[in-house]
């Protein structure tokens, strides 16, 4: 149940691609800048590779519901392949938005989407996470590409806030902490409408 | 504080400020966090608990018995299959008066195997003599486990206390939490000093020794007093918290009750969701309501009596199937509860959410749908049913 300030996210990823942490991240963040949050994640099967979903609900009052979110505004897919398993669009809200992590275009995505209309985004987060980190960590790029398109947070509080929790994060590798800054701006500026 | 955190987080900073003198531990999901994060404080040298990591669950309730009986302070966490494998020493601890604390985060058993949330685990350790108090979001689970050493500790109480959330629902998700300062929280809970205990040099005891028929039965009577008068030591408790937080917490929480036709009775975070739902109707001009039960032991059998004398129907959602064959163990209690009054509302019962099956509001709206029927009509239908079935034999 939604209220009219109340912002819906669902992500779509794999087990290990980090779609619970950037969804926790985001609720940590949002709540700092005085949002009240929900970030919970859906547990299927517990292994790596497995789809898994998570939730957040981001609004200007407290909200009572702890139900899945079944009606998103904004859904984010962290990994291109879930569009031949998963109905990502399902229930995606009139006015909302698809956020894809892949390196084709719109018109290659958009005939995947099991004719969705809606506004569709793509950021090819993987070559991102992949030049800057050298590894595959798709969730940060995706993070900063959601705030961006749905003006959820204004994006320099966002960027601001999110230091201290990479450094709380990523305490035992500070070293990751520079590169993920820069895949978030980077990724901001990226992500394009298609 | 303000910040966000998901409630084990919550519950493990809460034993943080507490700084028990020992802590049982063995991981089982979707508890294991607490002793994780808690392990990270003992590591950090930010508590001075002795933490033991045990090779089972019967043995972390085993530990917290034999360090609560020699005087310390004993925390301890767990779920599901974890709880039932405590199942022995649930009794040995309740019965030996020793106050532990344990943060049950409420999880289905098996079989089929499955890790998500439904309260079939406290539920079948309610008559294990334990104080169950369940809470609805990560704040609850925060305030609850403060409370929890108060309540259990005192003399007239002298009982374990089981401070219970929903798994993965509450213990996974991040939301927003008032924290107290660990200064106001120490002050609050005070240094656990207890009267009689096994390491006491004045005055040396047994703990646990034979109870022949002689004395086994005035045992249990003083057990059942001890909870019996926990019910005014919790309000008292709660109280205290009032005035170092501003949050009020009762053995239930009435949501627009006062003048409610239709109600529904319900534990932990789908009292939540339901609250939308009430205020959503209540908008529409319907005259419903919730009763959320925070305390489930000792049982509020008086003052559910009292929130639903004056409705018309009442449906009791249980989280847990008992397998009675008539009903769940929140409905049992709470018609038992309205027994004897000289007027009751129509009661049905609807058991939902058995390993994870989401609750929404569409779902608590669909409950009001039919109680509005009932209301109108008389007729309850079949008393006890299974919320959003399957039909046989569909896949999908």
């Amino acid at each position: 149940m939604a209220n009219k300030t109340m912002v819906e996210i669902r992500w779509h990823g794999r087990g290990g691609q980090g779609a619970k942490m950037a969804c926790l991240l985001l609720a940590e963040v949002a709540g700092q800048v005085g949002k009240f949050v929900q970030g919970f994640p859906e547990y299927g099967p517990e292994r790596m590779g497995a789809p898994i979903t998570a939730y957040n609900r981001i609004s200007d009052t407290r909200c009572p519901v702890h139900s899945n979110i079944y009606t998103p505004d904004y859904v984010v897919v962290l990994d291109e392949t879930l569009l031949d398993s998963v109905d990502v669009t399902h229930g995606l809200r009139d006015g909302g938005a698809i956020i894809v992590n892949t390196p084709s275009s719109g018109e290659v995505i958009r005939p995947k989407l099991r004719g969705y209309t809606g506004a569709l985004y793509t950021l090819d987060a993987r070559h991102l996470s992949e030049e800057i980190l050298g590894r595959n960590f798709p969730n940060t790029a995706l993070l900063a590409a959601v705030v961006k398109v749905s003006g959820v947070l204004e994006l320099e509080a966002f960027l601001e806030h999110i230091e201290a929790s990479f450094r709380k994060k990523f305490a035992t590798k500070p070293q990751v902490i520079a590169g993920n800054l820069e895949i978030l701006r980077k990724a901001s500026e990226e992500v394009m409408q298609g | 504080m303000k910040t966000a955190l998901s409630g084990n987080e919550a519950v493990a900073y809460a034993m943080k400020q507490i700084n028990p003198d020992v802590m049982g531990a063995f991981p089982i999901t979707p508890s294991t966090e607490i002793p994780e994060y808690f392990a990270q404080y003992v590591a950090d040298g930010v508590v001075t608990t002795e933490f033991v990591t045990t090779e089972s669950e019967h043995s972390s309730m085993s530990v917290c018995i034999a360090a609560s009986a020699a005087g310390a302070r004993s925390v301890c966490a767990t779920s599901s299959c974890g709880l039932a494998l405590m199942h022995e020493m649930l009794y040995v601890a309740a019965s030996s008066r020793l106050p532990i604390v344990l943060a049950c985060v409420n999880r289905a058993l098996s079989g089929p195997i499955n890790i998500n949330n439904d309260h079939s685990d406290s539920m079948g350790s309610r008559d294990a003599g334990w104080i169950q108090i369940y809470a609805e979001n990560n704040q609850e689970a925060y305030d609850n486990f403060i409370m929890s050493f108060l309540i259990g500790e005192t003399p007239q109480v002298r009982l374990p206390v089981m401070a219970c959330m929903d798994g993965f629902i509450t213990s996974h998700a991040v939301e927003n939490i008032e924290l107290l300062d660990t200064e106001v929280v120490q002050g609050f809970v005070g240094t656990y000093e207890p009267e009689h205990y096994l390491l006491k040099k004045e005055n040396p005891l047994a703990v646990g020794p034979y109870d022949l028929s002689a004395f086994y039965m005035e045992h249990k009577v003083m057990q059942a007093e001890a909870i019996r008068a926990s019910k005014a030591r919790i309000l008292q408790v709660a109280e205290n918290l009032a005035a170092i937080s501003g949050r009020h917490y009762g053995l239930i929480e009435c949501h627009q009750m006062e003048d409610a036709e239709l109600a529904l009775v319900l534990i932990g975070s789908s009292a939540g969701t339901a609250k939308a739902s009430v205020d959503e109707l209540r908008q529409m001009g319907q005259k419903v309501g919730l009763v959320k039960v925070r305390v489930f032991r000792p049982f509020p059998a008086e003052e559910l009596a009292e929130a639903l004398y004056h409705t018309k129907a009442v449906a009791v959602l249980d989280k847990a199937e008992s397998f009675s064959g008539c009903g769940g163990p929140l409905f049992a209690e709470t018609r038992s509860a309205l027994y004897d009054l000289p007027q009751r509302p129509q009661l049905i019962n609807l058991v939902y959410g058995l390993g994870g099956r989401d609750f929404t509001t569409e779902s608590a709206r669909s409950v009001f749908e039919r109680l509005a029927q009932i209301a109108e009509t008389g007729e309850t239908g079949p008393r006890y049913a299974h919320m959003g079935q399957r039909t046989r034999g569909s896949a999908t």
